[in-house]
């Protein structure tokens, strides 16, 4: 029998808060094979972050590890002393952290902050280590290792940057790699490259892995086996495969219901868990699950289930896996089909034509050094049409200019050039000429609620002040209070919120409340800019249902703006898909998703991480970096990466616009019939399946 | 690089062409009539009259102004009104010499100083050690400067008589004359920066020790004494650099308590006593050099921040 890596057995990690113990995790066991990679997958606040430094013994200088084991290969962890534990951490075992940026030190070159590990642990020379780091740079797959190790951490995109703190944790070859969160902040495109390399790294060095993260998506792509979280305490832990396939727990059921996925000319509603996380001090005594669980019986508010193991070798913590398992229980597994639905109407809310917007126009000092730059073109000339009650998705990797189109619309950046249109009425391109109807008919949803909602005003102060603003006529401060009841009551929050401050909210609750002040103008068009990408999958799917509810009963628009085409396919009729500044693909959602698209798009979707294990994907690596703005590949924008290159023509010639019926549209080079046609056919040598 | 350096060297042109004709406006709002000033309360009419016209004060406010900058650029600071009508260049050179030395030796005791206790501070966060530091230091920043000085002057000068209690150097002093007499002035004006520079430290530790570059250090392995020195310091001196060159600012033309307690020839001395005398071209020439000093401080904290940088290095 194998001896594993990683040896977990009933771990207890304590926070000292306000000078009480709280039990932050309660009884945590997991093992990891060789060679094996680990899912750890919890909402916020589940304690999964914790769960992974604390098995690197690092815990907040308020946590302790109560009771509990932890050996690495076979060697007990919490017998070593700090100095032993300073010899094992870099060695033995490594941390690839989630914000990769913020975790390379700004003030030396991403090279020496590689070597400084292979110096420390294998004694190695100066001269050695840096060899040995650009080495590791080369592996990692970053083209010109030299110059990418003499660079600063901030001289570097984000996909560079991650690459480096995978370098950094593998130069060692250490046994257990803990992956916190590590491609949360890339796009999808960049996303499935590191993936790959993490799957190709961790055989070659014989590794095992664990890898936390709330991507269900990714997990099923990547791991083996998987542990879920919540409330502290391991909920179910079993293969992938099976624990996809057949889950067992309310909340692994829940979890994977709660995915928004595409539903090709069907309404759907997608199923909810309530509520939300419990706080370290809140938890219940008994089921930590047991107030949002749609299962629960009145046992599991006073017995603690016990973490029980099945012939199969899985583990599921939950009173009535049996009834469930037979099918005694049944819990809703996909999105329901809308019964009521609400289709968009012909009329223009908002069109836009050469929306154009440039940035670092060259100053005069720049030209007295001979320095002037050629401008950024971040939109360029971009033109769109969004209907009423219908919702226009626009998505695209970061550096597409995406979110700049959603800022020129609402007037937050002034257009350079282009003409907009709001309700069939000519619209300022600066905001201090539109009107206070303008404003009030456009309103933005931001992605994070922390940051948009300001810490000194309660819900209902930053209600009534949108609503006071925006009124035409003069209101009573009932009418107000009765408006603000009105709002939180179409959020589904408590009309006792109007009292609360954003710190007391949980982060759906903050965007929830976000949404409500943007429907309390009446607007005619929504801006939402990565509405939920900062929120837990179960709070995502409850946002996503509001918006979808609101807009069939307001008869509101948007413009959704994601890099989780799931998202947008859930809730977009209508997809631009934009590439440097371009539109370079539009039409109905459903046939946007399927061939023929753009080469671009396909990519895009063929790399969104499907959170089916047994999905045989097929997989197209879009290679190198989006190419700067600054300096616009002729032709084709997306010549330099794309994998259906024609030939000297894509490089030459910008593509015409050809039609593939009924709206669709696709910039390409490559006729529409014969993009249907490769893209049907069996993957060429580009492609590979897994 | 470049391009901000010569961004920098044209601001601080700029700063001091303005802040030359705001010192020259405020002058000109001074009550008193400048050759009555020179001449005398008897002195005759005609006599006025004629000095006005010699000193160009019947001209236009503006034209007055760009004379004065002229020749204040070609080196022509012009006579001091006290006895002897001494030039003044040489005057404001030979102070500023003093204030040189003061406020380099203030430096050097003040800053490894109050940067160590910071540190300490920073990295033992709400522990005793670091209340202890912040309370000492802070009460000493409350105190005024004559407090300390004639404390110090009490107890070291007067009492033990290790150093002596005034500074009345002269040019021609060598350095074992003049730096003992240097030691206790330097000491006061430490009280007053080792508060601010400390807390600054402290507050640079304390926000770098939370950042996540720090974690990615020490589970490197590194040894703790390598993970503080060359990766949290690095960054969270940054920040204090600034505050140490503006007080070399206020060390060269601020010390006016100081250098009147210990009857040092200062800058700041010579200031107050242009004032008294309603001097004005000697205020002018004084507070001017002090400006230029202030901003030639920062354009130097700045440029030491930048090349410490790479964030702004690399622009």
């Amino acid at each position: 029998m194998t001896v594993p890596v990683l040896q977990v057995e009933n771990l207890n990690v304590d926070y000292r808060l306000e000078r009480q113990w709280l039990n932050a995790l309660r009884d945590v066991s997991l093992t990891i094979n060789p060679l094996e990679i680990h899912g750890l997958v919890g909402e916020s606040g589940s304690g999964k972050t914790t769960l992974a430094l604390a098995l690197m013994r690092y815990l907040a200088p308020n946590a302790r590890i109560s009771s509990g084991t932890i050996s690495l290969d076979g060697d007990d962890l919490l017998a070593k002393s700090p100095a032993d534990m300073r010899r094992i951490w870099g060695k033995d075992i490594s941390l690839v952290p989630q914000d990769s940026l913020a975790s390379l030190n700004p003030s030396y070159p991403v090279g020496d902050q590689i070597a400084e590990v292979t110096r420390r642990h294998q004694r190695l020379s100066r001269r050695e280590s840096w060899r040995q780091a650009v080495e590791m740079l080369r592996r990692v797959k970053l083209a010109d290792p030299e110059t990418v190790a003499r660079r600063y951490p901030h001289q570097l995109s984000g996909g560079m940057q991650q690459r480096v703190t995978i370098a950094m944790a593998l130069s060692t070859q250490p046994r257990l790699l803990i992956l916190d969160e590590p491609t949360t902040a890339l796009d999808v495109t960049t996303q499935a490259v590191i993936l790959d390399l993490f799957r190709e790294l961790i055989r070659a060095n014989n590794a095992a892995a664990l890898y936390v993260s709330h991507d269900l998506g990714i997990v099923a792509q990547l791991c083996d086996r998987v542990t879920v979280l919540y409330g502290g305490e391991v909920m179910a832990s079993g293969p992938v495969a099976t624990l996809y396939r057949q889950p067992l727990h309310p909340y692994t059921i829940g979890l994977l219901a709660s995915l928004p996925r595409p539903t090709p000319g069907v309404e759907t509603r997608l199923p909810a868990i309530e509520g939300a996380a419990p706080s370290l001090a809140e938890r219940p005594r008994a089921c930590v699950f047991e107030p949002r669980c749609p299962a629960a019986i009145p046992l599991c508010a006073e017995v603690k289930p016990a973490l029980e193991k099945l012939p199969d070798g899985r583990l599921v913590k939950c009173h009535r896996w049996r009834e469930i398992a037979s099918g005694a229980v049944q819990l809703p597994t996909a999105p329901v089909q809308q019964t009521t639905s609400a289709p968009p109407r012909q009329r223009t809310v908002l069109q836009a034509d050469g929306v154009t917007k440039r940035f670092g126009e060259s100053n005069l000092l720049d030209q007295i050094l001979g320095r002037a730059s050629k401008p950024v073109r971040a939109v360029d000339g971009v033109s769109l049409r969004i209907r009423e009650r219908s919702t226009l998705g626009l998505v695209g990797e970061s550096g597409s200019g995406k979110t700049t189109l959603a800022r020129c619309i609402v007037g937050l950046t002034t257009a350079d050039e282009g003409e907009l249109e709001l309700l069939e009425v000519p619209l300022a391109n600066a905001l201090s000429q539109r009107s206070r109807d303008e404003l009030r008919n456009l309103q933005m949803v931001f992605q994070n609620p922390n940051d948009a909602l300001n810490p000194y005003h309660t819900v209902g102060q930053a209600l009534a002040r949108t609503i006071r603003r925006l009124s035409a006529e003069r209101l009573t401060d009932e009418d107000i209070r009765q408006r603000i009841a009105q709002l939180l009551a179409a959020v589904r929050l408590p009309a006792e919120y109007a009292g609360r401050y954003p710190a007391e909210l949980s982060g759906g609750e903050k965007q929830r409340v976000a949404i409500a002040r943007a429907f309390a103008a009446n607007p005619a068009l929504i801006v939402a800019d990565e509405p939920t990408s900062a929120l837990d999958v179960s709070v995502q799917s409850v946002v996503l249902n509001l918006l979808k509810d609101l807009r069939a009963r307001e008869s509101t628009s948007y413009l959704l703006i994601s890099h989780n085409l799931d998202v947008v396919a859930y809730l977009a009729d209508w997809i631009a898909v934009m590439y440097l500044g371009e539109i370079v693909e539009e039409g109905d959602a459903d046939d946007v998703y399927n061939p023929p698209s753009h080469p671009y798009t396909e990519a895009l979707v063929s790399a969104r991480p499907v959170p089916d294990p047994a999905a045989r994907q097929k997989i197209i690596r879009l290679e190198g970096e989006v190419p700067s703005a600054r300096h616009l590949p002729s032709g084709c924008r997306f010549h330099t990466r794309c994998p259906r290159k024609l030939g000297a023509i894509c490089e030459t010639e910008a593509p015409p616009w050809r039609d593939a019926g009924d709206g669709h549209f696709i910039r390409c080079h490559i006729p529409v019939d014969e993009l249907a046609e490769l893209q049907a056919g069996p993957p060429d040598s580009k492609h590979e399946d897994r | 690089m470049l391009r901000y350096l010569i961004r920098r060297l044209l601001l601080l042109g700029l700063t001091l062409l303005i802040t030359s004709a705001i010192v020259f406006a405020l002058t000109q709002l001074l009550p008193g009539d400048v050759a009555r000033l020179i001449l005398g309360r008897e002195a005759q009419p005609e006599a006025i009259a004629n000095l006005r016209e010699q000193l160009g004060l019947n001209d236009p406010i503006p034209q007055q102004y760009v004379n004065w900058l002229i020749g204040f650029l070609n080196g022509d600071w012009g006579y001091s009104f006290g006895s002897g009508n001494p030039a003044i260049r040489p005057l404001v050179m030979e102070r500023l010499g003093y204030s040189m030395r003061l406020a380099l030796l203030t430096l050097a005791i003040a800053v490894p100083l109050s940067v160590t206790l910071g540190v300490i501070a920073g990295l033992k966060e709400n522990t005793w050690i670091d209340s202890a530091i912040s309370l000492v230091s802070l009460s000493i920043v409350g105190l005024p400067e004559f407090v300390t000085g004639l404390v110090l002057i009490n107890t070291f000068a007067l009492g033990l008589g290790w150093f002596p209690a005034s500074a009345t150097v002269s040019a021609n002093d060598p350095i074992d004359k003049w730096l003992p007499q240097l030691i206790l002035p330097a000491i006061t004006a430490t009280f007053v920066l080792t508060g601010y520079i400390a807390r600054m430290a402290r507050a640079g530790v304390i926000d770098e020790l939370r950042r996540p570059y720090v974690r990615t250090a020490i589970l490197k392995g590194l040894p703790y004494h390598q993970v503080i020195l060359k990766h949290v310091l690095r960054n969270a001196l940054l920040p204090t650099i600034t505050v140490i060159a503006l007080s070399f600012g206020w060390l060269i033309g601020g010390l006016i308590v100081i250098e009147n307690v210990f009857s040092y020839p200062g800058l700041g001395r010579l200031l107050v006593a242009a004032v008294d005398r309603k001097d004005i071209p000697l205020m002018q020439a004084v507070v001017m050099t002090i400006i230029f000093f202030y901003a030639l401080a920062n354009l130097i904290a700045d440029l030491v921040y930048a090349l410490l940088n790479p964030r702004i290095r690399l622009e």
